[in-house]
């Protein structure tokens, strides 16, 4: 019974945490009808420039999100103006060229990392020193509390709090901001959106830098509790878009859902199965989904 | 190389048979160095996955994200008989495609119900499934251990021979099914299904049979890649990046729906891969190196951005481009 607490503990945690990988692809692929196959490696950019924050000037690693949302906001920016959008008009023979770019845009990122950084593990060291001096990371970052039997890591429980903290905030602004509801009708139906007179080019290449700076709050609250390499990015984008697809393409409620399953469902594979399996587990939920439940779960949140 | 469309099975154009002798040739003028017949041997592969894969995505408009898993499950066809009961992987060149194809035929009944992106995830996903259940029966596949074999030759001129035949005839076989009615089924599918549906063709069928074709081929190459390389484990043989992925850029960089595109594409990816890997030979500074795969996928980048159709598909446009630059720089001097 311990055991089973403990799982679904780690698993609710863990799974909020992959409810905003998430939310940030199901944005993209809702408003630009994509599959953005460099979300994992535009994680991977957030988690690099953390540890190169707490590396190289000590800055606390959930400081940090307030300095990546932005930088990977503009990059993300950028590539969806400079890469994806020209595509759009452009004639090709397969449908999916705007896939294939993040495709070759993901592996432009990942050997990009992997020239600057080498392809060395990283994670965030305990000690930092900063102009000859010494510091400490934080002890919290260390530490768990224990609820009766249930140890829960403190980093994870901080990770939790701030995606929904996030999440809500994204909620806000796309109900309440006139933004963000040009944002869910570009979604619904662009040529109805653009004749009520929403610039649908301008909000989708916005939806892509929103759907990339949430994948990096995300990648600033995994470093603490994941090891980093310049592969670690199709680790993610495959985790992004199983929930995506179990969440419902484009449904943001789903998507939270989807992101819990997953992390449950990764977890107790991991205790119950075995950890070798653990990622295999996802992704066989993922193909029963696609298959014989098409929809997932926007079927039931209808949003 | 348009005007071939009632040409027979071995009946070549000029230009078809030069590209053919030259393959025939390269090895002996490498005849110096093991590793430049190597990246040959090498090619040829990438030529048999590309055309496998540009027969599904290029021709039917099926995009498959999950090649490597006909590459891994020809490879284990050649590899495991060999490590339960030591039957000669050579085998693998008739098991490999048959159970690729095989289990082609299981993965096309879940994933064709799928279009656009569902299509290209599932197949992903299939991949990266076949990756890790073979990375864990460690009692049937040896796990992450891989299966290692004593390669037949020493000499990779045998090698390079077989996997050249094989190219060729994968080439000629994609030609021949582009020129039938196979073919012409093919492209109405990729172009619109529901048309294609309407004029009474059975996309299901053919959907499937063009999997079949695809999953055959990458079969084979999966089984070479075992008796050549003489060592595979589900890493290598499965990988997400390295096999799926390359392989859907092979075919952007050579010409999407192209019969000489892949070969085109393997060609130029190996030779800007070993290009920088050898930092220009040996010529440049050593940290250029580093950069193989980043100049790899810059390019690959770039050609989505201004050559959709991939250098055999624009290789018109391309043409036109030096004719007008060479005019300019004449008429300049």
């Amino acid at each position: 019974m311990e055991t089973f607490l403990q799982t679904l503990a780690s698993g609710i945690l863990i799974g909020g945490l992959y409810a905003i990988i998430g939310i940030g692809m199901t944005l993209i692929m809702g408003v630009l009808n994509i599959i953005n196959l460099a979300h994992g490696q535009i994680l991977m950019i957030s988690m690099y420039i953390t540890w190169v924050l707490w590396h190289y000037f000590g800055i606390d690693p959930y400081m940090s999100i307030f300095i990546t949302i932005p930088t990977v906001f503009l990059i993300a920016e950028g590539i969806s103006k400079y890469f994806l959008h020209p595509l759009i008009d452009k004639d090709s023979i397969l449908p999916e060229n705007q896939v294939l770019m993040t495709v070759g845009i993901g592996m432009v990122i990942m050997e990009l990392a992997r020239t600057i950084f080498t392809s060395d593990f990283k994670s965030i060291s305990p000690t930092t020193t900063l102009r000859g001096e010494k510091i400490d990371i934080p002890g919290y970052l260390q530490n768990s509390i224990h609820i009766a039997n249930i140890s829960i890591s403190i980093p994870l429980l901080i990770a939790f709090s701030i995606s929904i903290f996030l999440t809500l905030g994204l909620f806000l602004f796309l109900t309440k901001t006139d933004k963000g509801r040009s944002v869910r009708a570009t979604a619904q139906d662009k040529g109805a959106a653009a004749l009520m007179g929403i610039s649908t080019a301008k909000i989708t290449i916005l939806t892509y830098g929103i759907g990339s700076a949430l994948d990096a709050a995300a990648g600033s609250l995994l470093l603490p509790i994941y090891y980093l390499y310049p592969d670690v990015g199709p680790i993610f984008t495959v985790k992004a878009f199983v929930i995506t697809i179990l969440g419902g393409l484009g449904s943001t409620v789903g998507a939270i859902f989807g992101g819990l399953i997953l992390g449950l469902a990764e977890t107790f594979g991991a205790t119950y199965i075995s950890m070798g399996y653990k990622d295999a587990v996802g992704l066989i939920i993922f193909l029963l989904v696609l298959v014989f439940f098409p929809g997932g779960l926007k079927r039931f949140t209808k949003v | 190389m348009t005007n071939n469309t009632q040409n027979g099975f071995f009946k070549l154009t000029k230009f078809e048979f030069t590209a053919i002798a030259i393959i025939m040739i390269s090895p002996l003028l490498f005849s110096w160095s093991m590793y430049f017949q190597g990246l040959l041997i090498i090619v040829m592969l990438w030529i048999i996955l590309g055309l496998s894969w540009n027969l599904m995505a290029g021709y039917t408009g099926q995009v498959s994200f999950g090649h490597a898993a006909f590459f891994g499950i020809g490879a284990y066809a050649a590899a495991l008989p060999y490590f339960h009961w030591r039957i000669s992987p050579w085998w693998g060149l008739i098991t490999g495609p048959i159970v690729a194809v095989a289990f082609g035929y299981f993965l096309g009944k879940l994933v064709f119900k799928l279009k656009g992106p569902y299509f290209a995830l599932g197949t992903l996903a299939s991949g990266e499934i076949l990756r890790i259940i073979f990375g864990e029966e460690e009692l049937i596949t040896n796990g992450h251990n891989g299966i290692f074999y004593m390669t037949t030759w020493t000499s990779k001129l045998p090698y390079f021979y077989i996997a050249a035949a094989l190219a060729i005839f994968s080439i000629l076989i994609i030609r021949k099914i582009i020129q039938s009615k196979l073919g012409f089924y093919f492209l109405s599918i990729r172009e619109d299904q529901d048309a294609a549906e309407a004029l009474g063709i059975d996309t299901v069928k053919y959907k499937n049979l063009s999997l079949a074709i695809s999953a055959a081929m990458a079969g084979v190459a999966g089984a070479f890649y075992m008796i050549y390389m003489g060592f595979i484990d589900p890493e290598v043989v499965f990988a997400l990046h390295n096999i799926s992925i390359i392989t859907i850029l092979v075919g952007i960089i050579g010409g999407v729906g192209t019969i000489w595109g892949p070969a085109v594409g393997a060609i130029v990816m190996i030779f800007i891969q070993e290009l920088f890997r050898s930092s220009l030979f040996g010529l440049g500074p050593e940290w250029l190196s580093r950069l193989h795969s980043l100049v790899f996928g810059a390019l690959v980048v770039l050609i989505i951005l201004y050559m959709a159709g991939g250098i055999v598909g624009d290789w018109p446009i391309i043409a036109n481009k030096i004719k007008s630059w060479k005019n300019k720089t004449e008429g300049q001097s």
